[in-house]
């Protein structure tokens, strides 16, 4: 049993999507959430059982919303994707091969998923032939943290004149030509992961990984229709940040050396109900060092545990980066509050933002006094 | 090919093409020092020769004054025309130019066969045309002060030249409402015409400021797409100290600098406030140093002694800089933000590393123009100070940069930018 | 941020509660607002759920979709909404006067200003004016009349909101966190009812004690657009899924209501802060937009396209950053407290004057004849980062223009270039002065070309915007 495995404990794993993966790159700095992803923690359970439940949740309308899209999208054999692509790629392409690689049956494991996801990717692309073929559904395999992770994406890979794209269909709108940054941003983070796996995928049947294209289709509703419609977008710089993200995941031994021996996370699930005790798993936890940041709150499962934790330690970083910032060297609130204050002697490091800090007070009471 | 004849063969291809009057505009990528002002001057006397009227839109008072002097010096001959602002104060070295016409009135210089004025003054002229234009640091440009000028030469040729390495133009209105269109007006001027006409683009080849220790390291960090090279041969540049050094935190970096061309002065791993003593008096005391050991400077026309208004002192911020000067400085040494030092050069730099001491690095930081401005100023040497412990911090803030939709991404990224420069300082670095 | 603002933060903390940003109010408040509360479905760009709207807090009005899914449903909420919006709207745009300047131009004599809770909901009012406004009266995909009459106006009162100063529709939580600043972080300082917990808590209750109850979406419902997650799943597609209007205009009133008391809380709190000298002069500028949109509309003015044209696009950018500068710089000049933020940034000092010369005559570079450019010596402790030459002005003399001469020590000596008229006075020995780089008057901007004279550089004349059928029947499903 590996150290990941002993801190996960007898649960099981939980399987990492895509969009976990790319969300890693939100708060790199911190080991707490390397370690619980490695270790395929399920981290909303982990936080429901401490008293922190994570406020993320998707609403059933978005849901609904998604797969009504996604099926307008693929509906009468994709023909609205080959219209989006003859657009978006300047192509002339009439019709296209259609395989589902998701046919192969819900419930084989994904080891066949995967080699059967592998025939149909090496077939297509050996193909002379040339034919466009969609490929649906395709079951990619990632390497995270020495584990392999198996990615079900919802996109589906294209090619034609050799050259394959990542094809992704996400429900929010493109409003004259224009689509939410935060969206567009998370979308080609995961879309990042997909090309990053396809071409790992490449790799291994021994074809040239440049295929897949940078250029990844997104697909959105126009306006307020249901109509869909097509943008290229290309993910140079996220393929760069998540490479470094994984390798720095590939180091995670060095990151477990510095845990206390014997840590462990494990919910001690009775059926569905975990049953550790809570102030143990806690101090479990805290032993695992953070970085909390408000950022974190709508990134990370864990914030809410983590942003108590912060606050009570007296983390200045939990009142923002800016603050932080404006102070600079200064980590500790109660620091921060007796500079402000001006009580007490400031420590020699501290001299520079304590004379600022003097100054700003002096001001401020001159104005509001 | 020798670099000379490498520059003067793309120089002769870029005035052919311009003269040709094939091409209403075109663009030419200028890298830092590659030679772009006398560019500007060939292209002036060349058409001047032919008795052709020209405009010169530049962008800072400063940039106007310099080019007006470097044309009138080497082309006496030239019948120039100066436009500037009412109760602008002409510097000498525009006013000792007899051939040179000044006034705030367009009336009183049209017929000047070479005008020349900031895009600001230029907006206020109508109602004229020119048959050629030169946009100089047509990059730092915002693309709604070309609009403001464009119709005074949009039936005649205009050449774009500039720097795309360094900062973009900036505003204070932080807008999503363009966004994605290709004449969003935040854009720099050679973004909007590019996107909207597609212009061919030369590239000069040879940064003639840069030393042959800079070249490489700047040209792979900041133009991946399209390098150049040093216009001199390595050990053609050369420092000297002939007054002896003293133990001490400064004279090793020093050394290291005229040694090598480029030293890494690391202070301890600290999070610091933003205008970090330690560093801000690092600076002014490694400049002071420089000019006490008498640093002379040989170079591929001569030797001259470092004086101050050849040191540089490069920051993010203005506070930074207030800090700097407060650290009691050599007089006469320049004390800027990287903004202001665009275009600018010096025998050697100090640069107050943009992420030295900070507990993140926010885009800003990281914006690659920024560090590029910042060490690329120099004719010997650059020496940078900074904290310890930047490596970590790059690597805990992989980019992830916001997208947008039909907004063209940004080579090089600032990220990858800042560790291809910090690698190489790696080897330069001085821990005093 | 500004330092001043971060040491505010820790401050807030340190006293649990929140520290005031500003010494007066910088945004005009309407004797009658229109409160505005919208809530979308989610997974929509647009789709309304229901809506809570009203000039007084005794007067809410709550309006709801039973099935946001059908199109028919959406557009009658929106004519309902239209009802109430335009009407309020037009009640003012109605009354106008002539100015009494020297070129005289139409102004309303008041304007209608709608709040609403954060930024989201101003994101919304746009994409609201946008699917509205373009809408077709008769033929195939009918609206009722006031439909693309609602989108038109929204659509105006949101492209003034960009301008800084305007306020005819602002968002709640922009306007709390000018005044007061919180303990909360920037991500969490969104949350109207964390920030409220932190400007007005209970008796006895820290600011974060507050805050963290009301952070609590069943005690606090998101204050919209989007809804929280967990009501959607357990109330909001029961009812939806088995119609039950009754329960679910209840459950829809149970997310609106503690929201729209927030408001009203907010509002009280803003009217306890006495105005600020400029805001009067804002608030012209916004009767006076009103009085022209009006006109524009009457006259049978197309709405505005999708995409603004460059030189559109140039101005409009011109008109903001103008707006931006002159707004920075009258709050300073309002209210010593952001003053005071920008001292801390080095944007402006104060000190005491200890000497000024009245007499001083110099003959100026590049003229002739001896002028009078009095010097002023002022004592500060203020760190004073401008060079020389640097262009000072001063909110107790805003119209005498200074420039910097030196700085030696803790001592600033100013030239006084113009602003010496009979009636005014200089700075006298002893005086407290304050001096800034800000300036409220705004820079001169040069002229951008006509649109159809867009040079090719901006890719040519772009065609004239024609509304098209697409734009009038776009299928909302
Ligand atoms: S919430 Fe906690 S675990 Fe998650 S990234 Fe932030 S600090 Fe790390």
């Amino acid at each position: 049993m590996s150290r990941l495995d002993a801190i996960r404990g007898r649960s099981l794993p939980v399987d990492h999507d895509a969009r976990r993966i790319a969300a890693l790159a939100a708060n790199p700095a911190c080991d707490r959430r390397a370690v619980l992803d490695a270790a395929g923690i399920d981290k909303a359970k982990t936080v429901e059982h401490l008293g922190f439940p994570t406020r993320f949740g998707q609403s059933p309308f978005a849901v609904s919303r998604t797969q009504e899209f996604r099926a307008t999208v693929k509906a009468h054999g994709g023909a609205h994707i080959l219209r989006l692509l003859r657009e978006v790629l300047g192509l002339s392409v009439e019709e296209a091969g259609y395989h589902d690689v998701g046919d192969v049956g819900a419930d084989a494991g994904h080891g066949v998923r995967y080699r059967h996801t592998m025939a149909v990717l090496k077939s297509a692309a050996e193909n002379p032939a040339d034919a466009a073929t969609l490929v649906d559904h395709p079951l990619l395999k990632l390497g995270v943290a020495g584990y392999d992770v198996y990615l079900e994406p919802d996109v589906i890979a294209f090619q034609v004149d050799r050259r394959f794209h990542v094809v992704a269909i996400k429900s929010f709108a493109i409003i004259d030509g224009q689509a939410d940054s935060g969206k567009v941003s998370a979308a080609a983070r995961e879309a990042a992961v997909y090309v990053h796996a396809m071409r790992d995928l490449f790799a291994q049947l021994g074809l040239d990984p440049e295929r897949v294209s940078h250029d990844v289709v997104l697909i959105c509703p126009k306006d307020f229709m249901n109509f869909p419609t097509a943008c290229l977008v290309d993910v140079r710089l996220q393929l760069e940040a998540l490479k470094r993200q994984l390798q720095r995941l590939a180091k995670i031994d060095t990151l477990l050396d510095r845990l206390p021996p014997g840590l462990s996370l494990d919910l001690q699930l009775d059926g569905e109900t975990p049953t550790r005790p809570v102030p143990e798993l806690s101090a479990a936890l805290s032993s695992i060092p953070a970085r909390y940041a408000p950022e974190c709150l709508s990134a990370c499962e864990m914030a809410y545990f983590c942003r108590d934790e912060a606050r009570a330690c007296g983390s200045l970083e939990a009142l923002g980066r800016t603050v932080r910032d404006d102070l600079g060297g200064v980590a500790s609130l109660p620091v921060a509050m007796d500079l402000i204050a001006g009580s007490g002697v400031p420590s020699a490091e501290h001299a520079a933002i304590a004379e600022r800090l003097g100054f700003v007070r002096r001001i401020f009471d001159e104005v509001v006094a | 090919m020798t670099p000379q004849d490498q520059s003067r063969a793309t120089t002769a291809e870029i005035l052919s093409d311009y003269t040709s009057g094939a091409h209403r505009g075109l663009v030419v990528d200028s890298p830092p020092g590659a030679g772009k002002t006398t560019l500007v001057v060939s292209t002036s006397i060349e058409l001047v020769k032919a008795d052709e009227r020209l405009m010169i839109v530049a962008q800072t008072n400063e940039q106007v004054d310099d080019l007006v002097d470097k044309l009138a010096s080497n082309a006496p001959g030239i019948d120039i025309g100066r436009l500037h602002a009412e109760g602008f104060e002409p510097p000498d070295r525009v006013t000792r130019h007899p051939g040179v016409t000044l006034h705030n009135k367009i009336e009183n210089v049209e017929n000047c066969q070479v005008v020349v004025a900031t895009a600001d003054k230029w907006a206020y002229i109508s109602g004229r045309s020119w048959p050629w234009a030169i946009v100089d640091e047509a990059y730092q440009m915002r693309s709604d002060k070309l609009l403001a000028v464009a119709s005074l030469f949009a039936d005649g040729h205009a050449l774009f030249v500039g720097d795309p390495g360094q900062l973009d133009p900036f505003s204070v209105i932080e807008s999503d409402r363009w966004t994605g269109m290709a004449w969003d007006p935040l854009q720099s001027a050679v973004a909007v015409t590019q996107r909207t006409n597609n212009l061919k683009v030369h590239q000069l080849p040879v940064s003639w400021r840069l030393p042959a220790s800079a070249a490489p390291v700047v040209s792979r960090a900041f133009y991946p797409a399209a390098g150049f090279s040093p216009g001199t041969a390595p050990g053609e540049r050369r420092l000297e100290l002939p007054v002896r050094g003293l133990p001490g935190p400064w004279d090793p970096t020093i050394e290291e600098a005229t040694a090598s061309g480029w030293a890494l002065h690391e202070l301890p791993d600290r999070h610091t406030v933003r205008t970090d003593p330690d560093v801000a008096h690092a600076c002014a005391a490694l400049a002071r140093r420089i000019l006490d050991r008498g640093a002379i400077a040989h170079d591929e026309h001569g030797s001259h002694p470092i004086t101050p208004d050849r040191i540089a002192i490069g920051c993010a911020h203005n506070d930074q800089v207030a800090a700097v000067r407060a650290a009691n400085p050599p007089p006469g040494v320049t004390i800027d933000t990287a903004n202001r030092l665009q275009g600018r050069e010096y025998d050697i730099t100090l640069v107050w590393h943009p992420l030295s001491g900070r507990r993140d690095a926010t885009a800003f930081h990281l914006e690659s123009g920024r560090l590029c401005v910042l060490t690329s100023r120099h004719r010997h040497a650059c020496i940078v100070v900074a904290r310890a412990g930047i490596a970590d911090l790059l690597d805990h803030h992989p980019s992830s940069p916001r997208m947008q939709l039909n907004v063209p991404i940004k080579f090089p990224d600032g990220w990858a930018a800042n560790h291809t420069i910090l690698a190489h300082l790696d080897q330069h670095r001085i821990q005093p | 941020m500004s330092l001043l603002r971060s040491f505010l933060t820790v401050r807030a903390v340190r006293e649990g509660r929140a520290q005031p940003a500003a010494t007066v109010r910088h945004a005009h408040l309407s004797a009658e607002p229109l409160v505005f509360i919208p809530l979308r479905l989610a997974g929509e760009a647009a789709a309304p759920l229901a809506a809570m709207v009203g000039t007084g807090r005794a007067d809410a009005r709550l309006l709801g979709v039973a099935n946001p899914r059908s199109r028919d449903q959406r557009f009658t909420f929106m004519a309902e909404l239209a009802e109430i919006i335009v009407p309020y709207i037009q009640k003012y745009a109605a009354q106008v006067e002539i100015s009494d300047t020297k070129s005289a131009y139409e102004r309303c004599l008041d304007a209608p200003q709608i709040l609403v809770p954060n930024p989201g909901g101003l994101a919304f009012i746009r994409l609201i004016g946008r699917s509205t406004r373009f809408r077709a009266t008769e033929g195939p995909h009918a609206v009722a009349p006031q439909v693309p009459l609602l989108g038109r106006w929204l659509t105006f009162l949101h492209e003034r909101s960009e301008f800084a100063g305007s306020a005819m529709l602002l968002a709640m939580t922009d306007l709390l966190a000018e005044h007061w600043v919180t303990g909360l972080s920037g991500p969490e300082n969104v949350n109207l009812a964390g920030q409220l917990a932190w400007i007005d808590p209970p008796d006895g209750m820290t600011g974060q004690d507050a805050a963290l109850i009301a952070e609590d979406p069943l005690r606090s419902p998101p204050a919209g657009p989007d809804t929280d997650p967990g009501f959607d799943r357990h109330v909001l597609k029961p009812l939806i899924d088995a119609p039950s209007p009754a329960r679910l205009h209840e459950a829809l009133r149970g997310q609106l209501e503690p929201t729209w008391e927030l408001m009203w809380r907010a509002v009280d709190l803003l009217r306890a802060v006495p105005d600020a000298d400029s805001a009067e002069g804002r608030w012209e500028r916004d009767r006076t937009a009103l009085a022209r949109q009006n006109t524009w509309i009457a006259e049978g003015g197309l709405p505005p396209g999708r995409w603004d044209s460059a030189v559109a696009a140039a101005r409009r950018l011109a008109g903001l950053e103008g707006a931006q500068q002159s707004y920075e710089a009258s709050k300073a000049f309002d209210d010593p407290l952001v003053m005071a933020e920008h001292r801390a940034e080095g944007a402006a000092f104060t000190g005491r004057v200890i000497t000024v010369d009245a007499d001083r005559k110099i003959i100026p570079p590049g003229k002739k004849r001896l002028v009078a450019r009095p010097l002023v010596t002022i004592g500060t402790s203020d760190p004073v980062r401008f060079a020389p030459g640097k262009k000072l002005l001063s909110p107790a003399r805003p119209k005498q223009g200074t420039v910097l001469v030196s700085v030696d020590a803790d001592i600033v000596t100013l030239q006084i270039n113009s602003g010496m008229t009979k009636d005014a006075t200089l700075p006298s020995p002893g005086e407290v002065v304050c001096y800034t780089e800000l300036d409220p008057a705004g820079g001169r901007r040069p002229a951008l070309p006509d649109v159809t004279e867009t040079p090719w550089t901006h890719g040519g004349p772009p065609p004239e915007y024609v509304p098209t059928d697409e734009d009038a029947q776009e299928a909302w499903s």
